[in-house]
């Protein structure tokens, strides 16, 4: 059992060292579930430590992966690995037409072990899942594959298709698709199991497993991170709209609940000395959001923007402004945004004017134009959010025209995505913006969530 | 309760839920470990069922707690029956004050709620405590408190201890964050949308006349929409829904037309139903 107290220490080590709070009761649960549940089923071991260690679903990718390394299929490399990228591919066809899984896994085995090493000499050697990919190349699979099936008359899952004339059978491509994706994250795990028997496990669980998508700066996110984090938008709104309402009901009070009242009457005989108080709802406050979507930035403010449209029945109004070194108005343009977020981004750019004669950003500008165009969208009860790196391209920053949309405004946060030590550094203005408005550091999703939260108004 | 995983997906099916090897798994340890089961997943997925199942296999008696916004102490916890009081307070006019208050504060005039019914009695006990991310913060502190102890004290009458500890299932829709304190009290489950094999068997079990091809369509197209990025992804729930419609509208094949008129069946957002019928590329709607 030591053995496994030993993978069970170092897997808790490496989720802490991802940032999964797993305390010690954790730790012991953990170990009650696999005294359990026994060593022989490893996806039951997995589902096991899965219930004990993560408290909830955001960091199940991870602990997938770093499971993977602690309790691998097996060791070394597969009993009958082919070289032979020919046979491989065949075989794959065949299994992702069944769709089976097992088989799929064992492929991704024989793959990366006969197509994925490189290097020879101890150090220099190792196994790429890239390689292995870019040499088996399971995406020009598909239309074999379709052929397969429908030769067959099926999906390949076991029903017995009754022919053509299925609607379902329009659906086949993209189940396909799916199944290669999926094998393509099964050649990725066996690299780097592959890795970490080579180099040490400790040091792979650590640093060649990939966050989880709310902790990866906004500013280095990938497109599929980023695709995934606006996947989150919706949940993360539902999350702030019942903190706001909490904060909200904090807020205010009023009219009498007569109910309470009779309750606390009872300590003084039955007559109601003392009333208690129902809460008051309150107005609602004005948001408005600039935003700077140039390139470098336009991941954050385009994941903030999805994220206003979706909180934004908690407010009377809201209006959003987009910039580079123009600014325009794209309130409308987010309301559509709902139906397509991943397209708002693009249909942005395409149909706001935000560029004049040159293409990067210009804070000074943009601010001035919206203190002079829009300033009467700021009012007492109009709660500001200015969404960038302040990175102005040594133009001026126009710091009086900051100064007169803080004075309009109830209240004006600034959120850069910038690691704070980076501010000032360069063409960033942040300090002389800092000195007029609170402004917050906000590199991930986690981090704005948090903001929101505590900024937002009630 | 249980003596292996095994013997969970086994006896929950007997009981009409068809339990995934993650869901075996959770229910038996959290038996074997004693611990509360917190399962949260989007609407329709079987939490609920699956606490009702679980008190069904192991003879339980089931206490259900339905939270919402606004549920209290007086709702969850007990209540003192005020009515009752009341009345007896105007009864006794020539009582002292003491004999009453003693007299109205005695089980007579308790009115017990789920917690303290799951506590009390001593027979086995599911406390289902549903809906949770309803109930706002302040009851959670109340629920953190109820489970780590299982005991609950009424100032005027003493403190109960539970003799026999329920199994306690919170189900969660993750409207709202449950506080880490009362995450850390639970073994945690995320019930998703079943993989296709596992929907086609609850689809087959709750609808049994539908064919096995017709069966199989469904459960595909259930599958495409949630790769759609929908406002609702349709859920177990609406696949069920959508299979009971076709079989009662005798279809036998799934056929472009079948799918344009019944699809608001499945999808609830008429923004969905134009989004998906869209990517399906159906004939005008
Ligand atoms: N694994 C399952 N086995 C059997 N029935 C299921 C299963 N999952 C979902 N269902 C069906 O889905 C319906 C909705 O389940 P419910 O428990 O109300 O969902 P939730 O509580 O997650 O919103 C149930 O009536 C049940 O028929
Ligand atoms: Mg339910």
């Amino acid at each position: 059992m030591t053995a496994v107290a030993d993978r069970i220490t170092g897997l808790v080590g490496a989720l802490r060292a991802h940032g999964v709070r797993i305390g010690t009761g954790e730790t012991v649960d953990a170990a009650r579930a696999v005294a359990a549940l026994g060593l022989a089923d490893r996806e039951l071991l997995r589902e096991g430590l899965a219930a004990t260690l993560l408290h909830g679903p955001g960091q199940r990718a991870l602990f997938d992966s770093v499971f993977d390394l602690y309790f691998p299929r097996g060791v070394g490399g597969p009993r009958s690995a082919s070289g032979d990228r020919d046979d491989l591919r065949d075989r794959l066809a065949g299994a992702l037409a069944a769709d089976d899984r097992a088989l799929l896994a064992r492929l991704a085995a024989e793959a990366v072990d006969g197509l994925g090493g490189y290097g020879s000499s101890p150090g220099s050697d190792g196994w790429s899942a890239y390689q292995t990919l870019d040499r088996l190349r399971p995406q020009t699979l598909l239309a074999r594959v379709r052929a397969d099936i429908r030769g067959q008359g099926g999906n390949g899952t076991g029903g017995n298709g009754t022919g053509g004339a299925d609607f379902a059978d329009r659906l086949l491509d993209d189940e396909i698709r799916r199944r290669i994706e999926e094998f393509r994250r099964m050649v990725g795990a066996e690299a780097r199991r592959r890795v970490a028997e080579r180099r040490g496990r400790d040091e792979i669980a650590r640093r060649g497993v990939r966050p989880t998508a709310d902790r990866v700066d906004f500013l280095y996110a990938g497109r599929d991170q980023l695709a995934e984090l606006r996947r989150t938008v919706q949940p993360l709104a539902r999350k702030l709209a019942t903190r706001l309402a909490a904060r909200r009901r904090r807020a205010a009070r009023g009219t009498i609940d007569l109910r309470r009242t009779l309750r606390s009457s009872l300590s003084t005989g039955g007559v109601p000395m003392r009333p208690v108080l129902r809460r008051r709802r309150p107005v609602r406050p004005e948001l408005v959001l600039l935003c700077d979507v140039s390139g470098s930035v336009s991941g954050f403010s385009d994941f903030t923007m999805l994220l206003v449209q979706a909180l934004h029945e908690e407010f009377t109004k809201v209006r959003v402004f987009a910039f580079v070194n123009r600014l325009d108005e794209v309130t409308g343009l987010l309301d559509h945004g709902r139906a397509d977020p991943d397209g708002l981004g693009a249909r942005i750019r395409a149909e706001a004017t935000l560029t004049g004669w040159h293409g990067s950003s210009d804070y000074g500008m943009a601010l001035g134009e919206f203190a002079e165009r829009y300033g009467g969208a700021v009012g007492p009860r109009t709660t500001v959010f200015v969404l960038g790196d302040a990175r102005t391209n040594m133009s001026d920053p126009n710091l009086p025209a900051v100064r007169d949309i803080a004075r309009r405004a109830r209240r004006v946060h600034w959120l850069n995505p910038e690691p704070r030590d980076r501010w000032g550094t360069g063409d960033s203005a942040a300090p002389a913006y800092a000195g007029l408005v609170e402004m917050h550091e906000c590199r991930t999703a986690r981090q704005l969530g948090a903001l929101i939260a505590r900024l937002l108004p009630v | 309760m249980f003596t292996s995983v095994d013997d969970v997906s086994v006896r929950l099916a007997e009981a009409g839920y068809l339990a995934s090897p993650a869901v075996a798994t959770t229910v038996f340890l959290a038996a074997r470990l004693g611990k509360p089961l917190l399962v949260e997943g989007p609407a329709g997925v079987g939490k609920t069922e699956l606490a009702k199942a679980v008190a069904q296999v192991a003879g339980a008696r089931l206490v259900r707690l339905q939270c919402y916004e606004g549920v209290d102490e007086s709702r969850a916890l007990y209540e003192w029956n005020h009515a009752k009081q009341l009345l007896r307070i105007s009864a006794g006019r020539d009582e002292s004050w003491d004999e009453t208050r003693t007299d109205i504060f005695s089980e007579e005039f308790l009115l017990p709620r789920p917690l303290l019914t799951a506590i009390r009695g001593d027979e086995p006990t599911v406390l289902l405590i549903d809906e949770t991310d309803k109930a706002d913060v302040e009851m959670e502190g109340l629920l953190l408190e109820v489970l780590s102890d299982f005991q609950i004290t009424v100032p005027e009458l003493g403190t109960v201890t539970a003799t026999r500890r329920p199994f306690v299932v919170l189900t969660s829709n993750a409207g709202r964050e449950l506080s880490e304190a009362l995450r850390r009290r639970c073994l945690f489950l995320h019930i998703g949308f079943p993989e296709e094999e596992l929907e086609r068997r609850i689809v087959r079990l709750k609808v049994p006349g539908l064919g096995a091809a017709l069966t199989e369509s469904v459960v595909r197209v259930a599958g495409a929409l949630r790769a759609m990025d929908l406002r609702k992804a349709p859920s177990v729930a609406e696949t069920v829904d959508w299979a009971r419609t076709l079989l009662a509208l005798g279809a036998d094949t799934l056929a472009e037309s079948v799918v344009r008129d019944t699809l608001g069946v499945i999808l609830k957002h008429q923004d969905d139903i134009q989004k998906a019928a869209a990517k399906l590329d159906l004939d005008a709607l």
